[in-house]
C-alpha cells in the first residue's frame, strides 16, 4: 500500500472509512434528521460510528468491516474514472485538514493532476440560490469568468443556478473550476447538468467525498457545503433567500475562519434577503470579480482581471440605451414608455445583444452583461 | 320482362376533391330486394333505407322487384350522403317513372329525408366544380346550397327541394330559379373586435401589424390574462380580405368538412380556435374517410393554438409537413390527398406551467415542472416561427392611457406594405413574405451589405439555425415594407432579431 504515490493509491484505512460512510448513508440520513450534528457525527471514529448508527446490524456491520477489501474499492474507482485521493496522500488539499471532520477520501472524476493544481491556487466559493433571477445568474457567471481569467480557481456545487452559472462563467474563460458533489463524482447531479458535469470534468474537476456510484440524501448537500467552504479561500454569495442553504455555506466559511462576502440585490427583492442580510451582519460587499480581487490581493489586483468590452467603445446612442438597461428600464415597454421609438429601441437592444453586452431573460427583460 | 338499367352522374367527395361516380341500377323481375354494390361506405348502405321511405313518401312506386345499384368505378370507396338523390333518381329512371334522357345532361347531388325532401349535405362546391369537369350541362342540389354550386361558372344550377322537384326537371320542365341571394355582409371583419381595446403593449402590437403584414407565424408568451387571446382574436381585423380564388378554395374546403357558417361564398378569413386536445389528424386532417383538419380549415386565415404547450407532442409534430410546403398529404391505400394548408399560426403560451415565471409574481413550479415546459416548447416548431414574444403584464398607467390604434389604421398599412410585396412577387407562387421559401428569399429580398454582415454575425454567434437565418430574412423585409422600401437595411434586420431571438434559451442551453 502507498501512502504517498500516484495513481488510486488511496490507503486501505482511508478506503474503508469512506466506505463506511456510504453504507451507513441512510443511518446517517436518520440520525441526522433527528438532529444530530452532523460534524459531531463524522467526527466519530469507524468503530464509534458503528456502535453509534449501527443498530441491530452491528455485528454484522463490523464483520464487513473486518473483512473490508480495499483492492475491491480500488477497483470500483478504476472502473468509474474515479481517482481516489485519502487523507494520508500528500495530494490531499490541506485546506480541508482545517475541518474537525475532514473527508477520508476526496473521489476526483477528471485529471487528478488537474485537481492538485487547481486547489493549490487560490480558491474561491461562490454559492447562491438555486432559483436565481436573470440579475444574479448574470454576476454569478461575470464572478466565474472574472475570478478563472485571473488565475484563481471557482469552487461551487454544480446545483441549479448560481452554483452551475459560477462554473459556467470560469468555463467561459480560463475553465479554473471545480464541482463539488453530494452524490458520486462520476455521475451529474442534477441530471440535467450532464453537459455541465462534462465540461467541468474535461477543463476542471469534479469531486466527492462519497465513492463512485454514492446516492445524494439529504445530509450529503450540508456534507458537500462543508467541503466547498473549506476549499474557498473565501466564499461569495451571490443571490440567497432568507433560509437559503447557502447561508449555512457561508456560517461553515466563518466558523474555519474564512472571509465570506456578498454580492447586493435589491433591498425589495426576496431573492437577495439573505445576500443583503449578510451584508448587513459584516460580510464584505463585492461588486464583481474585480472586487473580490481587491479583497484578497489588495487594491491593484482588481485591475488585473478581464471585464466586458468597455461601453465606452460604444456609439453614442447604444451605450445610452445601456445605460437606461442598467439602470432599471429593462423592457421595451419601460424604455419606449419616454416616447422614444419602438424602432430605435429594437434595433439598439438587438445591436447590443449581438455584442453579448446584454441578454434577454424571461418575462421580456433585458439584463446587462456583469462587469 | 326484361331487366331496365339507368345511369346517374354523382359525385363523391374524396377529401376536398370531386371524384365522378356513375349510380347504375339494374331493376329485374325476382324476389324483392334492394342491393347496393361498388365499394359502398357505411352511410351509403344506410341509404337504402331512407331512398326506398323518400320514394314512396314522395307518391312514387317502389319496385317490387329485384334491385341492384351499383356506385362505379368500384375502385373509389364512396362515402357520405350525398348519392341519396343519385340512388333515388337512378330508381326511378330504371322502374320507367322518370324519363332517363334528362340524365345524360344533369348530375344529381343531394342527401334525402325520409319524406322525400332533398337536404343540404357537405361537398356541393366541389361536386359543381366536377359537374363542370365533366362537361355536364348543369348539376341539381338542394335548394339551401344552390348558391354554392352557383359560384362555379359554366353550369347551370337546379336548386330543388324535393324528389318531386328532381322528376321535374328531368322530365323537362322549368329550372327552378336560385334562391335570393343573402344580404351581402361588409367585406371587413368582424367589426366588434378592435385593435383599440388593446392598451398598451407597445412590442406586442408591433409584432402584431409585421405578423399581417407578411403573413409571418407568432408566438405570444406570457402570464395569465395579459392579453394573449385577447391580441390574436384582433388578428383577422388587420387581414386584407380574401380574393375571389382565395374565397373559393376556402368555401370548397369549409363545404367538404360541413362546417360553413352560412350558404354561399366565405367572406371572411378563417379563424380556427382548436382546443389542446385536439389529435394529430384533427389537426392536419385524417380519419378513414379523410377530412380536412383544423390546418387546412385555417387555409388563407388564421390558425391560433391558445396554450401551445398543452397541445400533445404528436399533434404539434403533425403540424410541421403543413407549416413548411402549405399543404397536409394523406395516404389512403394507393392515394394520396392533398389538402392545402396556408395558414398564419398565432400560438400562445405562459412562460411556465404555474404562469408566472419572469413576471412579478413568484413562480411556484418545481424544476422538474419548469424543464418539462421547456422542453416541450423547443425544437422543430419553434424554429419554424418568426416572430417570437413576451407579452408581459401592462401596468395599470397603460392600461388607463388611450389606445394606441385601432383596427382600421394598421390595416390600412398593412395593405399597403402587402400590395408591396404582391408588386415584388408577381412573378413567383408566393403572394407575401412568410410564403417565401429559402430559394425565392435568395432570388427576391434584397439585404444591403451592412445587413447581410448584422445577419452573418448573429449566425455566426449560434443563435440562428439556418432556417431561422431565413426567417430573419424574411421578417425584415416586412419591417421595410411597411416602412415603404423595397431593399432591406441594417436596421430591419436588427429589428427582425430583437422580434425573434431569445439570447437567454441558448444561455440555458449552454448550461
Ligand atoms: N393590454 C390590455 N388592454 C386591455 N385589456 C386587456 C389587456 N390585457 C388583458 N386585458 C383584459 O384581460 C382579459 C384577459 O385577457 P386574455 O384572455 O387575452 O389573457 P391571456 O393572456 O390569453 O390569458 P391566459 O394565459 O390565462 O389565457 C381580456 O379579455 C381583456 O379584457
Ligand atoms: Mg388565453
Amino acid at each position: 500500500m502507498s501512502v504517498n504515490g500516484a495513481g488510486t493509491g488511496a490507503c486501505a484505512v482511508c478506503l474503508r472509512r469512506t466506505w463506511l460512510i456510504a453504507r451507513l448513508a441512510g443511518a446517517i440520513e436518520l440520525a441526522w434528521a433527528a438532529r444530530r450534528p452532523l460534524p459531531a457525527l463524522l467526527a466519530l471514529t469507524d468503530e464509534e460510528l458503528i456502535a453509534a448508527l449501527g443498530g441491530e446490524r452491528r455485528e454484522r456491520l463490523r464483520a464487513e468491516w473486518e473483512d473490508f477489501s480495499a483492492a475491491a474499492a480500488r477497483q470500483r474507482c478504476d472502473d468509474r474514472a474515479v481517482t481516489a485521493i485519502c487523507r494520508c496522500d500528500r495530494r490531499y488539499p490541506p485546506a480541508l485538514r482545517e475541518l474537525p471532520d475532514p473527508p477520508a477520501v476526496l473521489h476526483v472524476f477528471g485529471d487528478p493532476g488537474r485537481f492538485v493544481a487547481l486547489v493549490e491556487q487560490d480558491c474561491v466559493a461562490v454559492v447562491g440560490a438555486r432559483r436565481g433571477t436573470p440579475y444574479g445568474l448574470e454576476q454569478a457567471r461575470g464572478l466565474g469568468r472574472g475570478l478563472s481569467a485571473a488565475g484563481l480557481t471557482v469552487v461551487s456545487g454544480m446545483a441549479l443556478g448560481i452554483d452551475s452559472a459560477a462554473h459556467l462563467g470560469a468555463l467561459d474563460s480560463a475553465g479554473t473550476t471545480v464541482a463539488v458533489l453530494a452524490g458520486g463524482a462520476e455521475r451529474a447531479y442534477p441530471a440535467s447538468k450532464r453537459q455541465l458535469h462534462a465540461r467541468i470534468a474535461a477543463a476542471g474537476a469534479v469531486v466527492s467525498e462519497l465513492p463512485p456510484g454514492a446516492a445524494v440524501r439529504r445530509w450529503t448537500f450540508p456534507a458537500r457545503n462543508r467541503i466547498i467552504a473549506a476549499l474557498g479561500r473565501l466564499t461569495v454569495v451571490v443571490e440567497a433567500g432568507e433560509r437559503s442553504g447557502s447561508l449555512i455555506t457561508a456560517t461553515l466559511s466563518l466558523d474555519l475562519g474564512r472571509d465570506v462576502a456578498a454580492m447586493p440585490g435589491l433591498v425589495t427583492s426576496p431573492a437577495s434577503a439573505g445576500a443583503n442580510g449578510l451584508i448587513v451582519d459584516g460580510a464584505r460587499l463585492v461588486r464583481g470579480a474585480a472586487d473580490v480581487l481587491e479583497l484578497l490581493y489588495g487594491a491593484e489586483a482588481g485591475q488585473l482581471t478581464a471585464t466586458a468590452p468597455t461601453p465606452a467603445a460604444l456609439p453614442g446612442d447604444l451605450s445610452a440605451l445601456l445605460e437606461r438597461v442598467g439602470g432599471g428600464c429593462d423592457t421595451v415597454a419601460a424604455l419606449t414608455a419616454d416616447g422614444t421609438g419602438l424602432d430605435s429601441v429594437l434595433a439598439g437592444l438587438a445591436q447590443l445583444e449581438l455584442r453579448r453586452l446584454v441578454w434577454r431573460a424571461e418575462g421580456g427583460r433585458y439584463v446587462c452583461r456583469a462587469r | 320482362m326484361a331487366a331496365v338499367l339507368s345511369r346517374v352522374a354523382t359525385f363523391a367527395i374524396d377529401g376536398i376533391d370531386p371524384r365522378p361516380v356513375w349510380v347504375e341500377v339494374d331493376v329485374r323481375p325476382g324476389l324483392p330486394t334492394f342491393r347496393v354494390v361498388g365499394m359502398a361506405g357505411k352511410a351509403v348502405r344506410e341509404s337504402r333505407d331512407r331512398v326506398r321511405a323518400a320514394i314512396l313518401n314522395s307518391g312514387f312506386e317502389f319496385p317490387a322487384r329485384r334491385i341492384t345499384a351499383n356506385l362505379a368505378p368500384a375502385s373509389l370507396p364512396k362515402v357520405g350522403p350525398g348519392f341519396d338523390a343519385g340512388l333515388a333518381v337512378g330508381l326511378l329512371a330504371a322502374s320507367g317513372q322518370c324519363p332517363a334522357e334528362g340524365l345524360e345532361r344533369w348530375a344529381v347531388f343531394g342527401e334525402l329525408s325520409l319524406g322525400g325532401e332533398l337536404r343540404p349535405c357537405r361537398g356541393v362546391l366541389s361536386a359543381a366544380e366536377g359537374a363542370r369537369r365533366s362537361g355536364l350541362r348543369g348539376l341539381i342540389v338542394p335548394r339551401e346550397r344552390a348558391r354554392e354550386a352557383a359560384l362555379v361558372e359554366g353550369i347551370e344550377v337546379a336548386a330543388v327541394a324535393s324528389l318531386r322537384d328532381v322528376a321535374e326537371v328531368l322530365e323537362g320542365g322549368t329550372v327552378p330559379e336560385l334562391p335570393p341571394a343573402e344580404k351581402a355582409l361588409p367585406d371587413s371583419p368582424d367589426t366588434e373586435i378592435d385593435l383599440a381595446d388593446v392598451r398598451g403593449h407597445v412590442l406586442p402590437l408591433r409584432a402584431l401589424e409585421i405578423a399581417a403584414a407578411g403573413g409571418h407565424n407568432l408566438l405570444m408568451e406570457g402570464p395569465p390574462g395579459s392579453g394573449k387571446t385577447m391580441l390574436a382574436r384582433r388578428l383577422p381585423s388587420l387581414l386584407p380580405s380574401l380574393s375571389l380564388d382565395e374565397a373559393l378554395e376556402v368555401t370548397r374546403i369549409h363545404s367538404a368538412a360541413g362546417v360553413q357558417r352560412h350558404p354561399g361564398l366565405a367572406r371572411t378569413r378563417p379563424f380556427r380556435a382548436p382546443h389542446h386536445t385536439i389529435s394529430a389528424s384533427g389537426l392536419v386532417g385524417g380519419g378513414q374517410v379523410p377530412m380536412p383538419g383544423e390546418a387546412s380549415l385555417a387555409h388563407h386565415g388564421v390558425l391560433f393554438l391558445d396554450e401551445l404547450s398543452e397541445f400533445s407532442r404528436p399533434s404539434l409534430e403533425a403540424l410541421r409537413q403543413p407549416l413548411e410546403d402549405g399543404h397536409a398529404t394523406i395516404v389512403r391505400g394507393q392515394r394520396a390527398l392533398l389538402f392545402p394548408t396556408r395558414f398564419m399560426l398565432v400560438a400562445a403560451t405562459n412562460p411556465c406551467p404555474c404562469g408566472y415565471a419572469g413576471s412579478e409574481r413568484p413562480c411556484s413550479c418545481s424544476d422538474a415542472e419548469l424543464a418539462r415546459h421547456r422542453r416541450r416548447l423547443s425544437g422543430p416548431l419553434l424554429d419554424r416561427l418568426d416572430l417570437l414574444m413576451t407579452v408581459s403584464r401592462p401596468s395599470a398607467e397603460q392600461l388607463r392611457a388611450p389606445a394606441h390604434s385601432s383596427s382600421a389604421v394598421v390595416r390600412e398599412r398593412v395593405l399597403a406594405a402587402r400590395e408591396r410585396q404582391a408588386r415584388r412577387l408577381r412573378d413567383s407562387a408566393a403572394s407575401c413574405n412568410g410564403q417565401l421559401d429559402a430559394r425565392l428569399v435568395r432570388s427576391h429580398v434584397r439585404a444591403d451589405e451592412a445587413a447581410q454582415r448584422a445577419l452573418g454575425r448573429a449566425y455566426d454567434a449560434g443563435a440562428l439555425s439556418a432556417r431561422g437565418h431565413d426567417r430573419v430574412l424574411r421578417v425584415a423585409c416586412t419591417i421595410a415594407d411597411l416602412d415603404g422600401r423595397d431593399g432591406v437595411g441594417v436596421d430591419d434586420v436588427m429589428q427582425s432579431l430583437a422580434l425573434r431571438l431569445r439570447v437567454a434559451d441558448s444561455w440555458e442551453v449552454a448550461a
